[in-house]
């Protein structure tokens, strides 16, 4: 049975399962400019290229102009990838506000949620996992705002483990502007880093606790 | 012979079916693109421009879709393989040049990536709905050839495949994309360009002197003669002879529109291309194309799961119809099982060969998306039942 009939015939038999082996339906949203597509992009090559798997991207095409919520989605796989749309999400990467309130619905109960923890603030659901991390003001304290996503996409490799570092890291080198190539993985080195000490794999704990109120 | 070098673009990437469409057409040797930007076909030119300079092909972006189809053509009597690519709007506007391009034999392939329909309806969304159009759409008798490609590596695989059977052919090619493939993006591999077969324009080898235009040399696809060359010739839409002069007669006619149609449905066997599984002892056979083929191959593992004897065809060419393959199945199978993005096209076909000699059915959708594999399961377990 393929991955794709597991998850198309709603058997969603993979609950601790690792991440890494079955179809795994990822989501990145944001505002248009943050690079949600680029930071799609570059993990689906991750998987695709350099790390062994299938992984079809789909980019949301709608009137989303700059400013708007925007959003790419992945499916990774060990095989064949037949359905290309997700039916719901795995991982959910939240770059904005606006994104996270139109997709957070879709999250799996087992899920998890990656947020730029600066720019949005989820409401915690028992059973899925969330983290936190202020890409931007990391991207700012390299000098260039603009690498937000890939600090994301370093922040990304470290908490899911989806696929090699390495593979992430040539990914990222192979897909950002020529001559950026330096800055680009200063960040995803970064965001790399934050991940270990913000996260202790596998268990996802929260380094920041829970706001008043919030139920874990 | 082997492709051009300078077009390929050898490696393993990570490219969308658009990016990929234009790849392919490349590495084919298109070196002529006249297009106006559509969603969701715009990236496969956009492509196409930025990588065009590095390997001397030109691209021009015309005022709408009726002079992009001309200039194609136009371009094509130079020699050189062009293409031009569109949504289903601009296919439409297409039409009266494409009927053109078939008429004077101008080899060419029209990318249609296509969308919801009718009219502007869905641009950045699937539909697969524009399958008669690419072989009716443009008025008179003619045949055409369309290929249907399922992923971004068969937009390239497939686009390479296409620009060879409208030069081997003389036809104008259409390449059916839809929105998903164009905009799915998975891993490509572009192999070397000495593994890339393509099939070069025909010259004529005859002399100035002896050249018509039309005139066969043991072959239903006259040679070409390129303009520019110094041969001096003639050639119309209107009905022409070998001469490529019009001749109104109904004598010319039969002899110029029969053969338009003969040069292609008397090669079907050589053009077929349809991808088979499992159909020898199946019960139930899913016919599916492009996108859907895909999503098909999921309800077909299921169904197979619940004891279901169910087979594939994948209809990679779509034009010209693979009749004798389907008559084959609808003679022994228990029924055959259509699903496509629109309410019946290549269905009506699979039951005009299946002449009652099989149930047919057929599950529509409007487009938009692709359809639930569950959906497809259901029709195949209750074509299943129904043939018990």
């Amino acid at each position: 049975m393929s991955d794709d009939r597991k998850r198309a015939a709603g058997d969603d038999g993979r609950a601790g399962a690792p991440l890494a082996e079955a179809r795994t339906e990822i989501r990145i949203t944001g505002f248009g400019g943050q690079g949600v597509v680029l930071a799609g992009h570059i993990i689906g090559r991750a998987c695709a290229i350099h790390g062994g798997k299938q992984a079809t991207m789909i980019q949301s095409f709608g009137p989303e102009a700059r400013g708007s919520a925007c959003s790419a989605t992945l499916v990774v796989s060990d095989g064949e990838v037949l359905y290309p749309y997700i039916r719901g999400t795995d991982i959910l990467v939240a770059m904005s506000s606006e994104g996270y309130e139109k997709y957070r619905d879709e999250l799996r109960d087992d899920g998890v949620l990656l947020f730029e923890q600066d720019l949005v603030h989820p409401t915690f659901k028992q059973g899925q996992k969330s983290v936190g991390v202020p890409s931007t003001r990391i991207a700012e304290s390299l000098g260039r705002a603009i690498v937000q996503n890939i600090v994301m996409v370093g922040f990304f490799a470290g908490v899911t483990g989806l696929v090699p570092e390495e593979a992430m890291r040539a990914a990222v080198g192979g897909s950002v502007p020529a001559g950026t190539e330096e800055l680009n993985l200063k960040a995803f080195a970064e965001g790399l880093d934050y991940a270990r000490h913000a996260v202790t794999a596998p268990t996802l704990e929260l380094r920041r606790p829970p706001a008043e109120g919030v139920t874990v | 012979m082997k492709a051009d070098p300078a077009g390929v673009l050898t490696g393993a990437h990570y490219l969308d079916g658009d990016f990929a469409c234009g790849e392919g057409a490349m590495a084919a040797g298109c070196r002529f693109v006249a297009g106006y930007p559509i969603t969701p076909s715009t990236e496969v030119v956009e492509r196409i421009a930025r990588r065009f300079p590095t390997m001397g092909g030109s691209f021009i972006q015309m005022e709408d879709e009726l002079a992009s189809m001309a200039a194609v053509v136009g371009a094509s009597w130079t020699g050189t393989k062009s293409m031009t690519v569109t949504s289903g709007p601009g296919f439409s506007l297409m039409m009266e040049n494409i009927g053109l391009a078939a008429m004077m034999e101008t080899p060419c392939v029209v990318v249609n990536v296509q969308r919801g329909g009718p009219s502007t309806g869905l641009p950045t969304m699937v539909g697969q709905a524009d399958m008669m159009q690419a072989r009716w759409g443009s008025h008179g008798d003619y045949e055409v050839i369309a290929l249907s490609p399922q992923s971004p590596q068969e937009a390239f695989d497939l686009t390479v495949e296409a620009f060879n059977l409208s030069e081997t052919y003389r036809v104008p090619v259409m390449f059916m994309m839809d929105e998903c493939v164009g905009h799915m993006t998975e891993r490509v591999v572009i192999p070397e360009p000495d593994e890339i077969e393509v099939v070069p324009r025909r010259v004529t080898e005859k002399s100035k002197e002896d050249y018509l235009p039309y005139r066969l040399n043991g072959h239903l696809v006259p040679d070409f003669a390129r303009a520019g060359d110094g041969y001096r010739f003639h050639t119309t839409g209107l009905t022409h002879d070998e001469r490529g002069y019009p001749l109104m007669s109904a004598e010319c006619q039969e002899a110029c529109v029969h053969r338009l149609v003969e040069k292609i449905l008397g090669a079907a066997g050589e053009i077929e291309h349809v991808e088979e599984e499992a159909t020898d002892d199946a019960e139930i056979v899913v016919i599916s194309y492009g996108i859907t083929s895909r999503v098909a191959q999921l309800a077909i593992e299921m169904a197979r799961e619940r004891g279901i004897a169910t087979g594939s065809l994948r209809l990679v060419v779509v034009w010209p119809f693979p009749e004798r393959r389907i008559s084959e199945l609808a003679g022994r199978v228990g029924g055959l099982v259509v699903p496509e993005l629109n309410y019946g096209q290549i269905s009506l076909e699979v039951e005009r060969i299946a002449a009652g000699r099989c149930p047919v059915w057929h599950i529509g959708h409007g487009g938009g998306t692709v359809h639930d594999p569950e959906t497809i399961l259901e029709t195949i377990l209750e074509a299943a039942r129904a043939a018990a």
